[in-house]
């Protein structure tokens, strides 16, 4: 039974779970229409068509031994414990294999059961330590809990067989081994990285009694292509695959349901606890973004939460070039309001703004526009989707008329043609990763528009059907080819776009795509791409019963990034690919709650619920609400505010959980913006690259100290809860309370649920949410209000949000930014599993042994001209800056591209790329940058000063602590 | 091949045209009356009635468990040319991998005749309406593979197989595909897995292949021996197939006799012809001196019968009423100067090294029967260790594991227990094997393995 928290009864108090374990059925849930009954042990069941009878019997809690099934895998029948007796059937067919038929009569229990079931154990104990006392599985193993039932007594073979009692661990990964002396080979790990993770990295090896698990060629699991999603470890049923954690610690002995804090899949994660310490986190199968699945980040890279670097105590100074002082909140709280109200004072009520945080919970963000808005008395408050995804929330308003994703993860299950574009799923959205290439497997096409060849274009038992590798920066002209295919090989779907969209938008835009400039064959010379292989991809997707489009930052982070959201909003309108299960238009989040935020209104254009700050009506809905005058001018972006922090204007700055200094483009910029100003307010639970240049320091609390929700890319709102006391004694929302507080502003909530009534009440997309009923119902996905009381799986199943759809003009217009002799190849960035974007958690974590340096890939050919091999030093020069990394020579990169990502500060990647962004939102231009790479002996200028400010940052850091200890 | 050439080609039709040296060319083969079944086939019947002719024939699978051939095909869903519910590929597939101890007619059959095989299959995917079709070859059968390759480039080459197959609208593309090498390939489904380039291990049924197979899709597997049959069906009727047989199996079935018999080798001989027939009139009888203790009759995998049950006739009823199945019908004699522990255990070592370690029963299980002969061999059994074996008989019969290797492993060892329980008891009382030294386990096996080799050829 899991309990809930309860506001209204549980002030302050954990959430606790009693049971460890979650039932499992036994085979996957089937459907069909046809409802077959039967009997079991005299028990009348009705269940699908095609469910195993092991399943139709524990659904009516006839629970039948079982170990090599599990209700995540395809049942295989290996272990032979669910054997029943059905009548009329010979022999003692597995259930887990055996579908139900209408009539038939089971029964579970005899002693002729019972006898092959003892035999059966007494096989697998004949060839297992008997170590239970001291195995770190004591107790959650379902060996010893078979062995229990089935009432095994003796083993009348001995113990002194051939055995694999000597069988070594492997202990390479950092977060599980594997313990080959308790293996049964019931190849639950192995199906799992098969049919859940969808890797394939591990196998059976050798036959018959010699059959061992295998993670690739007999290699250790660090050396396999294992990518560590503890799918494995969470389907054995014995100690063989188990958390380090749990070795070390012992077992939990309570639970609590939380949401994880890093992509934006937001998988739904089971806190396994001893007391406060998370002991491990387990994907929870009743997750509905996930649905039981997990990668590394979420699954084992939580330690950083609790890591030594963790600041507790908030802390002041002056002038960057002063040591840090710790004071008490209150302290911090009047240094800060002082400073921000003395600006506003000498400068102006528009020189001080804020930056949200798409790593914080809903009520988080919306807390801080609150504050900016209601307390600072300006719009000047932007958040971090301004680098990443503004141009989804811009593009698919103008043409869907909301700026949000269309389905739900699930849906990608019934897509039959799946197109990719810009984004790289299996390293930064591991978890949908796993379900699209689950969907691949049985049978879906693939079609990946990217420059690169990511992993998905040709992985075990998936392969692109179609490979688009287009020049960066020319998504824009792709998408405008295809469309024009479309339209020129009449490949619309007429009555969709008779029936859902505007007629004018769409004749004008028509008479615009079918133009001959648009022609596969003649955009081919700018775009790279095979004009053949792209007709023959648009007609794929056109003529797909059920054409789905999933896409990333490759997107978004471009000069035209808004124009090319709006251009797959039109491929999937011409085709009528929208409104259903299996199509869509999929934004992939980054961060875990860039949905949320750009939702909470952390726009300075937009209150919550994206409507304009210029719209009377809503403005004066949250006056009343707030009871304050607002300013119906938009604030700054934060592009904004750091040129108008450099031109002398904006001084002062609220950053709540963001990492400005390390992600946003051209660093030498933003670190003279960050200079110019007068008073930065740091908000973090590390000491990230931008609090080196604050002068007040608020601790955070990681999403395991505090109660609130995420949003994830789906739309779908999930509660984060408290799993341990904060660290530094607040939850970040009550520091920005109590900042607002000291500010004048008195802002009176005693829990997060009741910031979410107040959004549910001024949002009419959020009008349904509450704690109690996310509670009741898991997550729910907005819009959720009185059309649709439980929220809304898929979008505009019958309008656009009561208007129709419209196509957008996309004429492509090549980015600034061109190669020349100079600067002759182009720079694209972008992230890897096993890091999470700036890096400041995971690189806490022992995720580092993956990737512990960020590395500049660059294509054979172009590393021979430049000399440059593997390992190479290798300084990259834009018309920005300068940074230098070592090389990796790589085919995954075409001639001409090269790329890195951006986890290590050290690294500077930012420092090379460009102030040229986005030409409706400011989204800055990531993914394309005008470089040279040549061999160097020494780090850049940029790096060295880059050393020796953040070296004397940090000892001013610890003299900080120092103090404090002296005066204890 | 013995005493093929001296019988009429209506009485031996699946070797009077074997030749193990030179095997016939298509020309040749067509020649001899060749590729006639698959022209009438093609030309003159609907799939629908080659169907019901191989029903009414009553030909049942030689691979060794007797499943009659006809409602085997009957059960592949049939569709029209434009239905658009029609699977992309149906499969046919020939189960080539003879690894069955003391069976090896099979490769005498791709060796001698490949055509027959070839022309077989065509017919065959006719049927069931497969547009693919893949010989799965025991890896050590090289020269069959070769053989074979050279009649099916023969036989695209004269438009027997690729597109518009004899001007007719029929396409089929055969293929031959070399194991591996594992036992367990041949059981259908990890015959399957294998030829989808997985690891090889039986599939749980339903699904059965007829309805998903082959990478999903509609399959039929069937033997080598059962294939071959066909054109002869095709070409002669029903009832000429039956009359071939005075019992109720109908046809021919080819007959093996190896251990120490005086002339082991093979024979096509009428289905139903009883084991002294085989192993007196056919085989030579037992080699001088030694006297028949105890036989498989049809493989590795079979119970052992006594030499009470001589006049029983080698058809699927007969010998399972006698208490053993037919198998493959390669007969293994044991003599009264060889141990009958000593075989078991070379036998079941067989099985447990074959195992394909999947389930429970048979991984596990196997190896324990290994370990408790080899005491018993040793001379170092105990009284409770018969009981073991008898436990472990029982929980690996039929029905009780995931697929038939184990209920087949532990068959001559039931059987063993049953009939020879006084050697059994002789080993551990006496505490060493009560037999003479010259009949190690290892020896039995190059016994075996020569007297099967060595004749195939001769």
């Amino acid at each position: 039974m899991i309990n809930y928290f309860d506001p209204k009864t549980q002030l302050n108090s954990n959430t606790i779970t009693s049971d460890l374990n979650t039932r499992d059925l036994g085979t996957p849930e089937i459907f069909s229409d046809t409802q077959v009954t039967l009997d079991i042990d005299g028990v009348s069941v009705t269940v699908a068509e095609g469910t195993s009878v092991l399943r139709a019997a524990a659904l009516v809690d006839i629970n039948i031994p079982k170990l090599c099934a599990s209700d995540n895998l395809e049942a295989f029948g290996s272990c032979r414990l669910c054997t029943v007796s059905i009548e009329g059937m010979r022999g003692m067919p597995a259930s887990c294999t055996t579908p139900v038929r209408e009539g038939m009569k089971v029964q579970t229990q005899n002693a002729e059961l019972a006898k092959l079931r003892r035999n059966v154990m007494e096989l697998y104990i004949s060839d297992h330590p008997l170590d239970c006392l001291t195995c770190p599985a004591n107790g959650d193993c379902e060996l010893q809990d078979m062995a229990g039932v089935v009432g095994l007594r003796d083993v009348r073979y001995g113990f002194e067989g051939e055995n694999h009692l000597d069988a070594p661990t492997d202990s390479s990964n950092p977060y599980f081994s594997f313990d080959a002396s308790k293996c049964i080979v019931c190849s639950r790990c192995v199906r799992a990285c098969e049919e859940v993770q969808g890797t394939f990295a591990l196998t059976v090896d050798g036959r018959g009694f010699d059959s061992k698990i295998s993670a690739g060629q007999n290699n250790d699991f660090i050396d396999s292509d294992c990518v560590s999603c503890g799918a494995c470890v969470q389907a054995c049923p014995t100690a063989t695959l188990m958390e380090k954690s749990v070795i070390e610690q012992g077992l939990p002995d309570h639970s609590i349901i939380t949401t994880c804090a890093y992509c934006g899949v937001g998988c739904s994660f089971r806190a396994d606890m001893q007391g406060e310490k998370v002991i491990r986190m387990v994907p929870d199968k009743n997750g509905q973004a996930n649905q039981g699945h997990s990668c590394v980040k979420g699954r084992f890279a939580f330690g950083y939460a609790t890591h030594k670097d963790r600041i507790t105590s908030p802390m002041i100074r002056e002038s960057i070039d002063d040591p840090w002082q710790e004071v008490s909140w209150q302290e911090a709280l009047d240094f800060a309001a002082n400073k921000l109200r003395s600006i506003q004072k000498n400068h102006g009520r528009n020189s001080i703004g804020a930056i949200t945080s798409s790593r914080c919970t809903n009520e988080e963000t919306y807390l801080v526009q609150k504050l900016v808005r209601a307390a600072f008395n300006n719009n000047n408050v932007d958040t971090c989707a301004r680098v990443c995804h503004s141009p989804t929330g811009y593009g698919l308003k103008a043409t869907l008329n909301e700026s949000a994703g269309t389905q739900t993860f699930a849906s990608v299950l019934e897509a039959d043609v799946i197109l990719v574009i810009g984004a790289n799923p299996t390293d930064a959205h591991p978890v949908f990763a796993s379900l699209l290439k689950r969907r691949l497997r049985q049978g879906a096409k693939l079609i990946i528009v990217d420059p690169r060849n990511i992993d998905l274009v040709d992985s075990p038992h998936t392969k692109a059907d179609y490979h688009l590798k287009l020049r960066p920066g020319t998504n824009v002209a792709v998408l405008n080819a295809m469309a024009n295919v479309i339209v020129s090989e009449n490949l619309l779907d007429q009555n969709f776009i008779e029936s859902r969209c505007d007629d004018a938008a769409f004749q004008q835009w028509k008479t615009h795509i079918e133009d001959p400039r648009h022609s596969p064959e003649n955009t081919a010379e700018i775009t790279g791409v095979d004009a053949t292989q792209l007709r023959a991809s648009a007609r794929l997707y056109a003529k797909a019963n059920n054409g789905a489009i999933y896409y990333g930052l490759g997107v978004t982070e471009h000069s035209q990034g808004s124009s090319s959201v709006m251009g797959i909003a039109n491929l999937a309108l011409a085709t009528g690919n929208i409104g259903r299960e299996g199509v869509g238009v999929n934004p992939l989040r980054g961060q875990n709650n860039v949905q949320g935020a750009c939702d909470m209104g952390s726009f300075p254009h937009e209150l919550p619920g994206y409507r304009h700050i210029s719209d009377q009506v809503t403005r004066h809905l949250f006056e009343k609400e707030w009871n304050v005058e607002l300013d119906h001018e938009p604030g700054l972006r934060i592009p904004n505010m750091f040129e108008s922090a450099i031109h002398g204007h904006f001084k002062g700055l609220y950053c709540q959980g963001e990492d400005i200094a390390q992600s946003d483009p051209n660093t030498q910029h933003v670190q003279q913006a960050l200079t110019s100003m007068e008073c930065i307010i740091v908000q973090d639970i590390f000491l990230n690259e931008t609090a080196k240049y604050a002068h007040v320091f608020l601790p955070g609390s990681s999403f395991m100290e505090k109660n609130g929700t995420f949003t994830n890319a789906e739309r779908r709102i999930s509660r984060v809860r408290k799993l341990m006391q904060p660290l530094a004694g607040k939850e970040d929302w009550q520091v920005t309370v109590a900042l607002a507080k000291t500010l004048g502003y008195e802002m009176d909530y005693q829990h997060p649920s009741e910031i979410m009534d107040e959004i549910a009440r001024l949002t009419p997309t959020f009008h349904g949410v509450s704690y109690e009923k996310l509670d009741q119902l898991g997550s729910i996905q907005w819009p959720c209000n009185e059309q649709s009381p439980e929220g809304t799986p898929i979008m505009h199943t019958h309008d656009f949000v009561g208007n129709l759809g419209k196509f957008a003009l996309t004429e492509y217009i090549a980015t600034p930014e061109k190669v020349n002799k100079r600067f002759p190849l182009l720079l694209t960035t972008g992230r890897i599993l096993s890091q999470y974007n700036v890096g400041a958690q995971t690189r806490r974590t022992d995720n580092q042994i993956w990737h512990d340096e960020d590395k500049l890939e660059i294509h054979p050919n172009d590393a021979e001209d430049r000399g440059i091999k593997t390992g190479d030093w290798v300084g990259i020069a834009s018309r920005a800056g300068t940074t230098a990394l070592r090389a990796l020579v790589s085919e995954r990169m075409q001639p001409g591209v090269v790329y890195t990502t951006f986890h290590h500060p050290l690294s500077g990647a930012n420092v090379v790329t460009t102030n040229n962004s986005d030409w409706a939102t400011n989204c800055p231009e990531y993914k394309v940058t005008a470089v040279q790479a040549s061999l160097v002996t020494e780090p850049s200028q940029w790096q060295a000063d880059y050393r020796r400010f953040s070296d004397r940052q940090h000892k001013f850091l610890s003299e900080a602590s120092s103090t404090r200890d002296n005066t204890k | 091949m013995t005493n093929s050439t001296s019988q009429s080609s209506m009485l031996q039709p699946l070797t009077h045209l074997v030749n193990l040296s030179q095997p016939l060319s298509l020309k040749e083969y067509i020649r001899e009356g060749g590729y006639q079944g698959a022209k009438k086939a093609l030309r003159e019947l609907q799939p629908a009635e080659v169907l019901a002719i191989i029903s009414d024939s009553n030909l049942k699978g030689r691979g060794g468990a007797g499943f009659p051939t006809g409602m085997k095909w009957s059960c592949v869903p049939m569709f029209e040319a434009d239905d658009v519910n029609a699977p992309e590929h149906k499969y046919l597939v020939c189960n080539a991998d003879e690894m069955e101890p003391g069976t090896f007619k099979d490769r005498m059959l791709m060796e001698g005749v490949p055509h027959q095989l070839v022309e077989a299959m065509i017919i065959s995917a006719y049927t069931i309406g497969a547009d693919k079709a893949y010989i799965f070859l025991r890896g050590e059968y090289h020269l069959s593979a070769k053989r074979l390759q050279q009649a099916i480039d023969e036989a695209y080459s004269e438009n027997w197989l690729g597109k518009n197959i004899q001007g007719t609208n029929y396409q089929l593309d055969l293929y031959v595909h070399t194991s591996a090498g594992r036992y367990i390939c041949g059981e259908e489904t990890a015959l399957i897995n294998a030829l989808e380039g997985k690891r090889a291990i039986p599939r749980a049924k339903p699904p059965f292949p007829q309805v998903s197979g082959l990478f999903g899709k509609p399959t039929v597997v069937n033997n080598v021996e059962t294939f071959c049959n066909i054109p002869h069906i095709i070409k002669n009727g029903a009832d000429w197939f039956k009359q071939l047989s005075p019992k109720s199996d109908a046809g021919t079935k080819i007959y093996a006799a190896c251990g120490r018999v005086k002339t082991p080798g093979l024979w096509e001989l009428p289905m139903g012809v009883t084991i002294r027939e085989l192993l007196y009139g056919h085989a030579g009888g037992m080699a001088d001196g030694l006297k028949l203790k105890g036989l498989l009759p049809g493989g590795a995998s079979t119970d052992f019968l006594l030499p009470e049950h001589l006049d029983t006739p080698m058809d699927f009823d007969s010998i399972a009423k006698a208490g053993s199945r037919l198998g493959t019908g390669g007969l293994i004699v044991l003599d009264d100067q060889n141990c009958p522990v000593g075989m078991v255990l070379n036998l079941i070592r067989f099985f447990a090294q074959e195992s394909c370690g999947w389930c429970t029963p048979c991984r596990d299980g196997t190896p324990w029967a290994v370990e408790i002969l080899t005491r018993i061999e040793n001379g170092q059994g105990q009284a409770r260790d018969l009981d073991d074996l008898a436990n472990l008989c029982d929980f690996m019969w039929l029905g009780k594991t995931h697929c038939a290797l184990a209920p087949g492993a532990v068959e001559p060892l039931k059987s063993a227990l049953k009939y020879f329980h006084d050697d059994f008891e002789q080993h551990i009382d006496k505490g060493c094997c009560p037999y003479s030294g010259s009949h190690s386990p290892s020896e039995i096996a190059s016994n075996v393995a020569q007297a099967c080799g060595g004749h195939a050829h001769g």
